[in-house]
């Protein structure tokens, strides 16, 4: 397992370069320049070239690119074209409101998505299955800014309840509750999709469980249906769908983007969209990285919960 | 005597184990190890083993369906295993296949009659309708009415889907059918169909078989001569007749002796029961690869291969058993 | 006074019932209890054409420590007889008639939660496939702890314990190792051992086996026949072994009931059965099998056409389309089970046999 790990991040570091590689052209294959942000309507292209010298924009992009990674190497990703602040800083103070969201959405997915795929499969081709798979279609089908905006209308809105978005109240510190008044409703519309796509994993994985001859063993043995269900059926039905959290984890980056933009949440989406609208690359570039390491990291989790659940895969 | 139809000389086949990221081989499961024999025009040559033996690889490995790693398959003469691709497509109307499954061996999608024309077209033998025409000779004489060369493979049942596998080997007229577990899949009073199917087609065709089976009923009951694999390797080639009568290998002691015969008069009859698994191909003993179960092994067989003796019962065995005893016990 | 002289009378009567406690239990006594009473059983699947029975008037007994096998070919209902038995049946089968008396319960009837404390507890069950029929995220240690635990109330420690000694017995090596391994690390033919320690792990008086040499090699089968032959002797568990193979059937069975589309056809005792099979469908089934003893080349007799499917059966007697020795009769009237020669020992479904037993005699 120790040198599975060893080669796997051995592996990775490559990857990621090419990742960022990429990244850094489609980047600047966009039309339009960070300088163009500090131009007035009497700037001269003398004024133009000035601004883009200092920001070292004037040089070859794989000159740009080869500067970038080699910052990278000692921890420095640069400085934002849009504030002159360190984009190790920036990122840093909206990891932590982002790793909330997607944390409590992942985390109340899963304890909602398994019971209840766990019933639907139980129940198979009854009138509570059928409203199962119809909901998790629904959840999965709505987008996040339809579900969002939804959410804000009834919920803040019109019934007053929850706050329309940001994480804490204004001017009020911002406790516990505050906090989680804010967070309901963005958790809602990330755990939405999330929970729906995990019930048809579980419902299914479920069902072929069920079908599998040691389940009919465990009848014969006398076994009751809640330890055929929670020991001998879970425990296969979960391999298939520890699989797909790697999977879940690169949708919910896509999600939190979105949804952080719709409820103003301070964090790494909302940084996105607003670098996006600057042109700011730099800041770009590092949540990039940032989000690929997210993935790498993630698909490696999976693949040691893998070996974890399956005593018939070994890695060496 | 007759010149051999087919000679397999020195066959092996090797699958390598991959590990690791790179992929590097670390080892080879011994699949066909040094197999020779020779196949005789007009009989029929039976292959029997337990699984892991080899006996289906070095099935495939007739046909060219497997490239061997070493060795070579003579037919008439020509080494197959070192054939271009065109001069082996050719030859390959000579060499046909019957498979064990007959349910997925036959293409669901395609009626019957096209799947029997099909090889016919292809090899450009015959034109569309003289083709399909042949297919309906050919399918009545597999035993099936000819209206069901207008079915799907489903609408059949697995005896008679193995018909339309037979029929489907015979519509090139090949010279050697490879039978690969043909009756295993099958109902008890439908082997008995198929296996008398096939005795009646040699005598017809002067078809000549190499009939592979697991199941030693019906290899003693089609077979002329019988190859007793163990682990990749020949251990015993001889006639049915001295096979069954006076085994030499203990290895074909055990397997007979294993056998459940249906007559429980029998049931207590003196016999050994081997103990132990079959060991791994990937890892075959050293020696004798039978030594790890054989009951009379001595210090010899861990340590030096035996090789086939060249006798007329060729068996592989440093202390093979002597012929009166054991027809003695057989009775 | 006079009580003692005859103490002796009572010290007779103490030796004569330990002597017949100790007889072979092959010899059955008249007034043996039966352990299984199946009577009339009659299974159906609901399917998309609507009900099929899949078991149609099936009826046998079994005594304490007998082997009854139950042979047949796909689609007889064998696998199903055992099923509807164990109550184990697929969600859309379910026990349409008869009664299934285990001991003095009808399992036929018996709620969900009183079978389970049966199953795998007095009854258990060895399936065919080693390879899936064990579960492959749990140790053998703890499958086979568990039942001990549930049934016989076992501390984990106890349970633990009691499966090596289990593993020790049906001969698998490393008995102390095996036990926390997982079921992937064993060839099929040690799973069907640890199967079986499974099955016996709480002493049942029945042991249902669905076909359980039928995945193995013929070396490992030969090696797991005797382990179950020699089992049951010692612990006198009575057995229903279900197999296609007339060989297996030879070698296991006390006694022997022949299945075909659905229904018993012929039942009789292994030897009776073998040396003077009645039913025409059980005579055509031995002549259809290569031997190994006896002379080669003799042509085998083949049953023609195929077994009819469960949604078309034949009117009539169920074998008459395949029946060298039909009758008119035979294929409007549906045969009963009749006893041979007025015992109850040998039964046949078969129109032939329906005559005064005077007239047969010749």
């Amino acid at each position: 397992m120790g040198s599975y790990l060893i080669r796997r991040l051995l592996i990775g570091i490559p990857v990621l370069i090419g990742v960022t590689l990429i990244n850094f052209l489609i980047i600047n294959l966009a039309p339009g320049s960070p300088a163009d942000l500090y131009l007035t309507p009497t700037s001269t292209s003398a004024d133009v070239a000035r601004v883009e010298a200092e920001l070292g924009l004037d040089q070859p992009i794989f000159v740009q690119y080869f500067h970038w990674l080699t910052r990278l190497f000692h921890g420095d990703l640069g400085v934002s074209f849009q504030n002159r602040a360190p984009v190790t800083e920036l990122i840093g103070e909206r990891l932590g409101p982002t790793l909330l969201l997607m944390g409590t959405s992942l985390v109340i997915a899963y304890l909602v998505a398994i019971p209840i795929g766990i019933l639907a499969a139980r129940k198979k081709n009854s009138a509570t299955d059928y409203s199962v798979v119809g909901a998790s279609f629904l959840g999965i089908s709505v987008p996040h800014f339809f579900l969002g905006l939804v959410l804000i209308y009834v919920f803040a809105l019109e019934l007053g309840w929850l706050p329309t978005g940001n994480m804490i109240t204004l001017g009020r510190g911002g406790g516990f509750a505050d906090r989680v008044n804010h967070l309901i409703l963005p958790v809602a519309v990330l755990a939405t999709a999330t929970a729906a796509n995990m019930t048809r994993y579980v419902r299914s994985s479920m069902i072929d469980a069920f079908g599998q001859d040691y389940i009919r063993t465990a009848k014969a043995k006398g076994l009751g249906r809640s330890v055929i269900t929670s020991k001998h059926a879970l425990r296969n039905a979960l391999i298939p769908v520890v699989t797909v959290i790697g999977v879940d984890l690169s949708a919910l980056i896509g999600g939190a983007i979105v949804t952080e933009q719709i409820f103003q949440w301070p964090g790494i989406g909302l940084l996105t969209i607003q670098s996006i609208g600057a042109r700011d690359y730099a800041v770009l570039m590092g949540i990039n990285l940032i989000a690929a390491i997210a993935v790498f990291g993630a698909n490696l989790l999976t693949d040691i919960a893998y070996a974890v659940v399956d005593p018939r895969v070994t890695y060496a | 005597m007759t010149a051999p139809l087919l000679q397999v000389r020195n066959l092996k086949k090797y699958y390598p184990i991959r590990k690791g990221v790179m992929a590097r081989t670390v080892g080879q499961v011994r699949a066909v190890d040094d197999v020779s024999f020779d196949v005789y025009p007009g009989e029929t040559l039976g292959i029997v083993g337990e699984s892991g033996c080899g006996k289906s690889t070095t099935g495939r490995a007739i046909l060219r369906l497997e490239a061997p790693t070493a060795g070579s398959v003579l037919f008439e003469g020509t080494d197959i295993a070192t054939l271009s691709a065109g001069t082996m497509r050719r030859l390959r109307t000579d060499l046909q296949m019957v498979f064990q499954d007959p349910y997925s061996s036959l293409n669901p999608q395609i009626r019957i009659g096209d799947l029997l024309a099909e090889p016919l077209i292809a090899h450009h033998r015959l034109g569309r309708a003289a083709a399909h025409a042949r297919a309906a000779e050919i399918i009545q004489v597999v035993g099936l009415p000819k209206l069901y060369l207008n079915r799907y493979p489903h609408e059949l049942s697995g005896g008679q889907r193995q018909r339309v596998g037979i029929a489907r080997a015979l519509m090139l007229e090949p010279k050697l059918i490879v039978c690969d577990e043909p009756v295993s899949a099958l109902d008890v009073s439908i082997q008995a169909q198929v296996l008398n199917l096939l005795k009646d087609l040699q005598a017809e065709f002067g078809l000549t078989y190499v009939f592979i089976s697991h199941g030693l009923g019906a290899i003693r009951y089609i077979s002329d001569r019988i190859v007793v694999m163990y682990l990749g390797k020949v251990m015993e080639v001889g006639t049915t007749r001295a096979i069954f009568a006076g085994p030499r290998h203990p290895y074909t002691e055990i397997l007979l002796d294993a056998y459940p015969e249906a007559n429980p008069h029998l049931r207590d009859r003196p016999r050994i029961i081997v103990e132990g698994d079959v060991p791994s191909p990937a890892k075959p003993p050293a020696g004798c690869v039978f030594h790890t179960r054989c009951p009379s092994a001595q210090a010899i067989c861990r340590t030096e291969i035996p090789q086939l003796t060249s006798d007329d019962h060729p068996v592989a065995c440093h202390f093979p058993l002597s012929a009166s005893k054991t027809v003695e016990a057989v009775g | 006074m006079s009580s003692r002289k005859y103490d002796w009378i009572g010290t007779l009567g103490t030796i004569w019932a330990t002597a017949i406690s100790h007889l072979p239990w092959r010899i059955r006594l008249s007034t043996t209890p039966e352990l299984l009473q199946v009577r009339n059983l009659k299974t159906e699947f609901s399917t998309d054409q609507g009900a099929v029975t899949a078991v149609d008037e099936v009826s046998f007994s079994l005594a304490p420590g007998e082997t009854l096998c139950l042979v047949g070919e796909s689609g007889s209902g064998k696998s199903v007889t055992a099923l509807s038995i164990m109550g184990l049946l697929a969600d859309n089968g379910r026990v349409a008639g008869g009664s299934i008396r285990f001991e003095d319960q009808d399992l036929a009837t018996l709620p969900e939660r009183r079978l389970r404390a049966i199953r795998g507890n007095s009854i258990a069950m060895i399936f065919q496939e080693p390879m899936t029929s064990l579960n492959p995220v749990l140790t053998i240690g703890d499958q086979l702890s568990e039942t001990m635990i549930l049934h016989l109330g076992l501390t984990k420690a106890q349970a633990r314990e009691r499966v090596i000694e289990l593993l020790t017995k049906v001969g698998i090596p490393r008995a102390a190792e095996v036990v926390d391994d997982y079921p992937h690390r064993l060839s099929g033919g040690m799973r069907q051992r640890a199967m079986i320690a499974m099955a016996l792990s709480c002493g049942p008086k029945l042991i249902v086996a669905d076909e359980p040499t039928t995945a193995l090699d013929v070396t490992i089968q030969a090696q797991i026949l005797k382990l179950i032959r020699d089992l049951s002797a010692e612990t006198g568990t009575a057995m229903i072994l279900i197999t296609h193979d007339l060989g297996v059937v030879a070698e296991m069975a006390d006694r022997v009931a022949v299945m075909y589309a659905g229904q018993v056809v012929e039942q009789a005792d292994v030897f009776t059965l073998f040396d003077e099979p009645k039913h025409p469908y059980t005579t055509a089934l031995m002549r259809s099998i290569p031997h190994l003893a006896g002379p080669a080349g003799e042509r085998l007799t083949a049953i023609s056409g195929s077994v009819p499917s469960l949604a078309q059966m034949p009117t009539g007697c169920r074998f008459h389309d395949r029946c060298p020795q039909a009758m008119d009769r035979c294929r409007d009237d549906r045969p009963e089970l009749l006893q041979l020669n007025g015992s109850p020992d040998h039964t046949v479904r078969c129109w032939l046999y329906d005559v005064p037993v005077a007239k047969v005699l010749p």
